[in-house]
């Protein structure tokens, strides 16, 4: 090759041809440069949408991401109050805080320039120093490729068909891999934890499912909750009402993870030999408890293990409470009660049974004999329609006949029963009724989604051929010549939106009256307590409002040494507040007594 | 007292001809090299460890920063191992898609080479040119990907996103831009009489050297060798698209730049290929709960052929929720290290630079 090539020296020389042209370089700030519809920029978060699970801090690989208080929100049930903050200095842009953010609420924006003289401003509280980047944002969290499980696995149910022929559980519970896949669902954000009346450790136990150490979960679950297959069953579950995947998809099983974990422990010394609970040596004080309902059975549980000389006096013939007697067995079955009470009663408690207070033993020795005193005495007394022939032979409690069928007698109710009322108590009574033969309808004031039942129960019900009549306002319950029931006559309502913005209330319509042929009225608007039992001297020390005994944080009454819990305590009514009131209880006497 | 020969000379890690954070140790005799020893050290994150930490869709995050011309193919191979070893199932369109990014991001990296030898050579038109060029492939990177260098795109289960509305037209019309923009590179660099004395016979990898050294990419095809991934051992669908690997005899820096001259041509047919068979469908396979996502006991390889040769990534899990062991091995790996400094002796000391160059010097993959 010689030294000098001519073509090699001219070629290169085309490039003067871009002589004189725009140059590519865009020239900021003269020109402004947008960013793509897709950029990943600085966020910007909805701090209304935002429920601060903080499941974004969880995921950041650079731990970019902290959740903190910030002015102006309260945190309340389901909402930790918490809001992102991010940190400028370790964020990659990774967007991966966006695909896992399970409201939404997150996304990145178009801005990427940022010049202030103060140093700290690099940590950014995204949607509080950025309110106007809303119209700005890219990268947004989509269902589909967002990172988070949205459907829960179905749970194997009976037929509504095969359900009717008896009460065997309608619910079949999770098999092993279905609960494996239902817990990996969850993201242990914790904000269950804050709404359960008895703060459960959810995120704890449910890992423990997801990792396959199910003996883990029971031991878990049995640090503060000695009833858990009963709650694994029945509990109201509120908790998977704010679940943080149930914004915006269903959430995750809570209950029925909760049911799989206890129900491998399939009896009580079985439950004794996972849990294996450290019992502390007796401590001499004795306490006294009236009523095995579920908050007694807490309280003395817990009690029993603290080293405390527990004894529960109880009127029925079995312990459980509501639950034994109130609850149909197709949804609890009394197996797994008695499993439970076995448990407790195997850790040194000492039920006595058949024991009514103010009757077999009077409050006054309970009270005097004890260092403490807890009642958990419920509401047995149902409240009744107030209507014209509600004393006809076939008009009954809700409450007393499933009392009477969970106690294993015969109740007769005809071929046409019709329930008045839309809570939990007035599902039980028609599905049970179902059960028994007969022709169910509902009777509810309002309508079918303003019903405070279970909308698992309200669908078991439909599904199971329960007739619902909504907006319908029963007035008169006709006889006959025996003075059976005959048919009970009822006006339909209008909802009425109130003037004050609450919930619409019905409004019966004159005229409407209709006339339905029945052959059994069941009442099932609510229960009231009974405390009659309780001698003068000490009745007039305790106070009582709304018929509820008042109780401070620590459920201790205005009578020293006497505590109380469960329904007469709280105004929530279900079975997990009762637990919960127990344990508190228990916390507080051992508090009292031991120091 | 007897004279040393030979003086010592770095270059690096502060130099404006090395490629990256790395240093050359160089023994000189006048300006002939005697002797070379790359030295490392300047970079060192311990990514391979630090993805030990994260879970699996975490660890996804980190791999872009094993390469950062090329972030690409380390994320798809990891993504790739990762769906081995869970027998996950992509959609088709998203193999297509990754294909698409791969071969975006091969030609963003080969006109950042195009700027690397050119610089290397004082030739720096080609540099401005071809940088300024690159930047219209970032901004499809940043309208598909909503990033322009570090994508983290292709994911375990596929890829984030699909194409945006007119994607592919602006595709298409960035292929055609820089399809008459290669006729300049031309006239620029390949047949600039600089460039071609500057490069001839320098840097001479033999036979000998490629086994003893297990060469792979450019560097091996500059030899004379057909070799690669993309149609030896073909991933995502690669087997269904029309493309040629090209060879040069002459193993110094021009038959390797001849190579590179052809396989970015080769990446525009790739491209405009995908654009018109692409299946239209999902482009994501979801995965569990990153938080709870287990993945079975065993492990994977994956390869993936980048601009610089064979990447692989081995992907080990004990059954966890994050990985036991991920090694990556980069082709820099061997080129910039042992094969670098076997070729470094007898050159000149300008040429150091061009040679680490044709080589594919990227330091992140040796600081692992």
């Amino acid at each position: 090759m010689s030294f000098f090539d001519l073509r090699g020296t001219l070629k290169p020389l085309t490039s003067l041809k871009q002589f004189g042209k725009n140059p590519h370089t865009i020239r900021y700030p003269e020109v402004p440069v947008e960013a793509s519809d897709r950029y990943r920029g600085f966020h910007f978060n909805e701090i209304e949408e935002c429920i601060g699970c903080g499941n974004c801090a969880t995921i950041c690989m650079n731990e970019s991401i902290d959740m903190i208080p910030i002015e102006g929100v309260e945190g309340d049930k389901g909402d930790s109050g918490l809001r992102p903050r991010i940190d400028y200095g370790r964020c990659c842009y990774c967007g991966l805080c966006v695909d896992v953010c399970p409201t939404g609420s997150l996304s990145l924006t178009k801005d990427f320039i940022h010049v202030s003289e103060d140093p700290d401003t690099f940590l950014f509280l995204p949607g509080v120093e950025n309110p106007d980047a809303k119209d700005r944002k890219t990268y947004v969290s989509n269902k589909e490729t967002s990172l988070n499980d949205w459907a829960r696995i179905p749970m194997p149910e009976l037929e509504g068909k095969e359900r009717v022929k008896s009460f065997a559980e309608v619910v079949l519970g999770y098999n092993e891999e279905q609960a494996r896949q239902e817990a990996e669902r969850c993201i242990s954000c914790g904000i269950c934890t804050e709404v359960c009346p008895d703060h459960m450790h959810i995120p704890e136990y449910i890992n423990a499912i997801a990792t396959g150490n199910d003996e883990d979960a029971v031991r878990i679950i049995y640090d503060n909750n000695p009833l858990p297959e009963l709650c694994g069953k029945v509990c109201t579950r509120r908790c998977e009402d704010v679940c943080a995947i149930a914004t915006r998809g269903e959430p995750v099983a809570i209950r029925w993870l909760k049911r799989y974990a206890t129900e491998t422990a399939d009896a009580s010394d079985v439950i004794k030999d996972i849990v294996n609970p450290e019992i502390r040596e007796p401590n001499g004080k004795k306490v006294g408890i009236i009523g095995a309902g579920p908050s007694g059975l807490t309280a003395a549980y817990y009690l029993a293990l603290r080293g405390f000389d527990v004894t529960i006096y109880e009127a029925n013939e079995k312990a459980g409470g509501m639950t034994m007697y109130g609850i149909p067995k197709y949804r609890l079955p009394l197996d797994s009660i008695q499993k439970q009470v076995d448990y407790i009663m195997s850790i040194g408690v000492k039920i006595h049974f058949n024991t009514k207070v103010g009757k077999d033993i009077s409050f006054k020795e309970i009270y005097e004999n004890n260092d403490a005193v807890f009642m958990g005495v419920g509401f047995p007394k149902a409240w009744t329609l107030g209507i014209e022939g509600e004393d006809a032979n076939g008009s009954m409690q809700a409450v007393n006949f499933l009392h009477m069928i969970n106690s294993g007698e015969d109740v007769e109710i005809g071929n046409k029963v019709v329930v008045v009322g839309g809570g939990n108590v007035a599902i039980d009574a028609a599905r049970v009724s179902r059960r028994l033969g007969a022709d169910v309808t509902i009777l509810y004031r309002r309508r079918i989604q303003d019903m405070p039942a279970d909308w698992e129960e309200i669908e078991g019900a439909e599904d199971e051929g329960v007739h619902m009549e909504p907006q319908a306002i029963p007035i008169k319950i006709h006889k006959d010549d025996k003075g059976n029931v005959k048919a009970i006559e009822y006006l339909k309502a209008e909802m009425v939106q109130s003037e004050d913005g609450g919930r619409p209330r019905p409004v019966a319509i004159e005229g409407s009256n209709t006339i339905m042929e029945v052959t059994a009225v069941m009442a099932a608007i609510g229960q009231q307590g009974d405390y009659d039992f309780i001698d003068k001297e000490y009745a007039d020390q305790i106070k009582i409002e709304r018929g509820r005994f008042v109780v401070d944080k620590d459920q201790q009454t205005t009578l020293p040494k006497l505590f109380a819990g469960g329904d007469a305590a709280n105004r929530t009514a279900d079975v997990i507040s009762a637990i919960a009131d127990g344990f508190r209880a228990c916390k507080a006497i051992d508090k009292m007594l031991i120091g | 007292m007897e004279r040393e020969k030979a003086t010592t000379l770095y270059i690096g890690p502060q130099h404006p001809g090395i490629t990256g954070n790395m240093m050359v140790r160089l023994k000189v005799e006048g300006d002939t090299i005697v002797g070379a020893r790359t030295e490392v050290g300047y970079l060192h994150r311990a990514f391979e460890k630090l993805v030990e930490r994260r879970n699996w869709v975490q660890s996804f995050t980190m791999m872009c920063r094993f390469c950062v011309p090329e972030p690409d193919p380390v994320e798809e191979s990891y993504a790739r191992a990762v769906e081995m070893l869970d027998k996950i199932e992509i959609p088709e369109r998203a193999k297509w898609i990754r294909v698409l990014v791969l071969e975006l991001a091969r030609m963003s990296s080969l006109l950042l080479w195009h700027a690397g030898q050119g610089h290397s050579l004082g030739l720096y038109t080609m540099g401005q040119w071809s940088v300024g060029d690159r930047n219209y492939i970032l901004d499809l990177f940043e309208e598909l990907t909503g990033a322009r260098i570090y994508h983290m795109f292709i994911w375990p289960g596929g890829v984030r996103r699909d194409f945006p509305e007119g994607f592919e037209d602006k595709v298409l019309r960035t292929m055609d831009y820089l399809e008459k923009r290669l006729e300049d590179y031309d006239n620029l660099l390949f047949e600039n009489s600089i460039f071609q004395k500057r490069t001839q016979g320098v840097g001479y990898v033999s036979p000998e050297k490629i086994i003893e050294h297990g060469v792979v990419g450019p560097v091996l095809r500059g030899s004379g060798i057909k070799s690669d991934i993309r149609i030896d051992d073909p991933y995502e669908v690669y087997d269904k698209l029309d493309f040629v690997v090209p060879t040069q005899p002459g193993g110094d820096i021009w038959a390797r730049a001849l190579v590179r001259r052809v396989e970015i041509r080769q990446s525009i047919s790739i491209i405009r290929q995908v654009i018109e068979n692409i299946p239209k469908g999902e482009v994501y396979t979801k995965v569990p709960n990153p938080q709870k996502w287990k993945i079975p006991r065993g492990d994977a390889y994956a390869r993936t052929e980048s601009v610089r040769g064979e990447v692989g990534m081995f992907v080990a899990s004990d059954g966890g929720r994050k990985p036991r062991r991920v090694h990556f091995r980069g082709a820099a790996y061997v080129h910039a290290v042992t094969l670098l400094e076997d070729v470094l002796i007898g050159q000149n000391i300008a040429d150091v630079s061009a040679i680490m160059n044709s080589l594919g010097t990227c330091p992140p993959e040796i600081e692992r």
